[in-house]
């Protein structure tokens, strides 16, 4: 399901960052079409996260663009830029000097806007949290409720792109389980295009409907789940789908007895 | 007890001084320290040298670091001309400043680079511009740990600005070196509680403003601010209050004889109307410059003194041809006024036993020359290296079996036990009389002169009124009388007097 050049909400162009020697991202071109859920997989240090990053311009490219809406990301004043594309991380990093709702209001708030408390709760109630939660702290959250907020605080300002590095990484199997669901369910009503970088293959094929394997800074295979489950991809992206394949089977064989 | 409450009650002035030159150091320190540290976040290097820099700085001792802004000071007024003070507020506000920066400095450092960097990366995600995220995320985060710093720098600064007294500037340090010089113990704890005192309540409102921005409540730290406006306000207003032009400063260097003199010319001018302030415990290179340039406006020096230190002369015209001269010097160099000499000298000296000298037949140092190489001579722990020592060796061919050095104290008992059989005096000390020393004549005039002036600064030196009220100290002392006071104020146990006490006393016997 290679995207069409044409309608492409964000388009790699020779990518490429290095950092001293050692090559970050090689050369990545590749279209991602408006609506699509993209999980880019590889193992660490394969420059899923860099290339990632320069999405939003948290990295500049050595060489190569990245063109955002046909135009190139490098051109547009970063805060703005940021305001458009929602990012959730596995850090979370909210402010722990501010409540839930400031946290939430905080991209606005830099627009000059302030976030109404009905908008708030509104925040709140899509990721699953009281809207009572807007007064709390931080340190009084447990992390998938902070998770919660991470992803609330990244759809405030109503982006067009929402960016998640490993987003579920710190959490319990069933909290994971849950707000990966939820995050795709946000995905289809919102009508986002979201890229989702993860190194649990697993996750990429239930939650994805497009998967880009990266290894060595290099873009090495592009699927459906389907066709990977099918075989397709090559050796390094079959290597990452026979995990999930293996723990399934075993699974399975206890099942039967 | 009581005598320590009294003078705490009589501190006020020197307290309002203490906590504005603190203040003002801390918050120098704080201006220069805070876009320091925000700089070293942003580039290694600049966080390497600065740290660097602050640490080197907090190697110097304070009192030398004070000291060094004197002649720092004084080669700038080549850029920035006469009028630059080199004493007094402005070098105690640098040195103090350079101190408190270290503190505050390392822990605005440390703060920044123990943010959680995933706040950090938040922070660049939501679109905050590099300010905003200076503003809204570093600082409040930091804020408790940079306050705690400044808390560090505050005690500190509080303690050191006690030093200040020895570059003229007033502060609590005043009644601590006094009372030091004096044995006045008294005033040495009134001094410390008054400073520690400061410093534990400082300590204690900076604690509250820390918490305050810890724990994010806001009326918390807004109430430890106002507490310290308060008190900061209170010591400005008390400070230009008192800050009266009539006011006539009086120095003194940091022995007995110069707070009694300041003392007694103290309560002359007093009597004539005049408001007066003592700078005490000022050190003996200072007080020439600060009479000259108008930081303090009469002192007491020595004829030798400003013949050797000011006007670097190694010869010796005489006692009176001396003093004619440096009158003139000043009156053409400095703009000071020697008002006149007080009559006695304050100069180094050969001192015996009674009962040794009569036995060795001495009277004067030519009588000294055939017996001196049985006789071993003990001298303060410059003495043998000073051109005095060397004027009578030479002058007189003086030799004598051993030489040693006692710290002035010592060297008193020394000749009581025997140790030594004549010693280097200063022929005013109290304790030639307190000892019934012999001071031996010098009939080839080999010792320069040491007679005590009254010097004038430029400033007030045109004023009739205040010279009339001196006159009568001119030539009114004799040394016998200097040494009586100077005894009553150094001796210990029942007779001690305060050099207030012991003035009153002089004027008395003067006549006045």
């Amino acid at each position: 399901m290679s995207a069409n050049r044409a309608d492409a909400i964000l388009r790699f162009d020779e990518v490429e960052r290095r950092y001293g020697d050692i090559v970050a991202v090689d050369g990545v071109t590749c279209d991602i079409s408006p609506g699509s859920y993209v999980a880019l997989v590889g193992s660490s240090g394969s420059g899923k996260s860099t290339l990632l990053k320069t999405v939003n311009t948290l990295v500049t490219p050595s060489a190569g663009r990245v063109l955002f809406g046909g135009e190139d990301v490098a051109g547009l004043p970063p805060a703005r830029l940021r305001r458009r594309v929602g990012y959730v991380f596995q850090g979370i990093g909210l402010f722990p000097h501010f409540s839930v709702g400031e946290n939430i209001g905080i991209g606005p708030r830099l627009a000059g806007e302030t976030l109404s408390d009905a908008r708030i709760s509104e925040l709140l109630t899509l990721v699953e949290l009281e809207p009572g939660m807007a007064s709390r702290m931080p340190d009084a959250l447990s992390g998938g409720q902070r998770q919660r907020v991470g992803v609330a605080r990244a759809l405030a300002g109503n982006p067009e792109l929402l960016l998640m590095d490993e987003p579920f990484g710190a959490l319990d199997p069933i909290t994971r389980d849950a707000l990966g669901e939820k995050v795709r369910e946000l995905h289809e009503t919102l009508g986002l295009t979201t890229i989702m970088v993860t190194h649990d293959m697993s996750e990429a094929l239930l939650l994805a409907d497009r998967v880009l394997v990266m290894s060595h800074g290099k873009l090495v295979a592009d699927e459906t789940p389907h066709a990977l489950i099918d075989g397709a991809g090559g050796d390094i992206a079959q290597g990452l789908v026979a995990v999930p394949r293996q723990q399934a089977e075993k699974l399975a064989r206890m099942e039967r007895g | 007890m009581g005598e320590i409450w009294t003078i705490l009650l009589g501190l006020g002035d020197k307290f309002a001084a203490h906590i504005v030159l603190a203040a003002s150091a801390i918050g120098l320190g704080i201006i220069v320290a805070l876009p320091l540290a925000v700089w070293a976040s942003r580039s290694r290097n600049v966080a390497r040298i600065a740290l660097g820099f602050a640490s080197l700085v907090q190697t110097i001792p304070a009192l030398a670091l004070l000291a060094l802004f004197f002649p720092i000071l004084l080669s700038l007024r080549a850029v920035f001309g006469e009028g630059l003070p080199t004493l007094g507020f402005l070098p105690a506000l640098l040195a103090l400043a350079l101190y408190a920066l270290l503190p505050i400095l390392r822990n605005a450092v440390t703060a920044q680079a123990n943010l959680d960097p995933g706040v950090l990366e938040a922070a660049d995600g939501v679109g905050m511009t590099s300010w905003q995220k200076l503003r809204l995320v570093e600082a409040p985060l930091s804020a408790p740990f940079i306050m705690a710093g400044i808390r560090t720098a505050s005690v500190w600064t509080i303690g050191a600005a006690t030093l200040s007294t020895t570059i003229g500037q007033p502060s609590l340090g005043d009644p601590i070196f006094a009372g030091l010089q004096t044995q006045n113990w008294a005033l040495v704890v009134a001094g410390c509680i008054a400073s520690a005192g400061l410093a534990l309540v400082v300590d204690a409102l900076l604690g509250i403003i820390e918490n305050g921005f810890a724990q994010r409540r806001r009326w918390q730290w807004i109430a430890g601010l106002a507490a310290v406006a308060i008190g900061l306000a209170g010591a400005l207003a008390y400070q230009f209050e008192g800050d009266d032009e009539d006011t006539i400063v009086i120095a003194s260097k940091q022995f007995s004889e110069q707070y009694i003199l300041a003392q007694l010319i103290g309560a002359q001018l007093e009597q004539a109307g005049y408001s007066v302030e003592y700078r005490d415990g000022l050190g003996s290179a200072v007080v020439h410059s600060a009479v000259a340039s108008g930081s303090v406006d009469i002192s007491v020096d020595y004829t030798g003194t400003i013949w050797t230190n000011e006007m670097k002369r190694e010869d010796n015209p005489g006692r009176e041809a001396m003093y004619e001269t440096i009158v003139e010097w000043e009156q053409e160099n400095t703009g000071i006024r020697v008002l006149g000499r007080l009559g006695f000298e304050n100069a180094y000296a050969f001192a015996m036993r009674e009962d040794r000298a009569n036995e060795l037949g001495v009277r004067s140092l030519e009588d000294l020359v055939p017996v001196a190489p049985q006789l071993t001579v003990g001298g303060d722990p410059e003495f043998f290296e000073r051109p005095e020592w060397i004027a009578v060796r030479d002058a007189y061919g003086m030799r004598f079996d051993d030489t040693r050095n006692f710290s002035p104290t010592f060297m008193y008992n020394a000749l009581r036990s025997g140790e030594a059989d004549v010693i280097s005096a200063y022929t005013s000390d109290g304790r030639i009389a307190a000892d019934r020393l012999v001071v031996l004549e010098d009939p080839r005039e080999a010792l320069p002169s040491y007679d005590a002036m009254v010097m004038l600064s430029p400033r007030i030196a045109d004023d009739e009124r205040l010279v009339r009220a001196l006159e009568p100290l001119i030539g009114a002392i004799s040394v016998e009388e200097m040494r009586e006071a100077n005894f009553a104020v150094d001796r210990e146990g029942e007779g001690k007097l305060s050099p207030r006490e012991a003035a009153r006393e002089l004027a008395e016997t003067i006549g006045l």
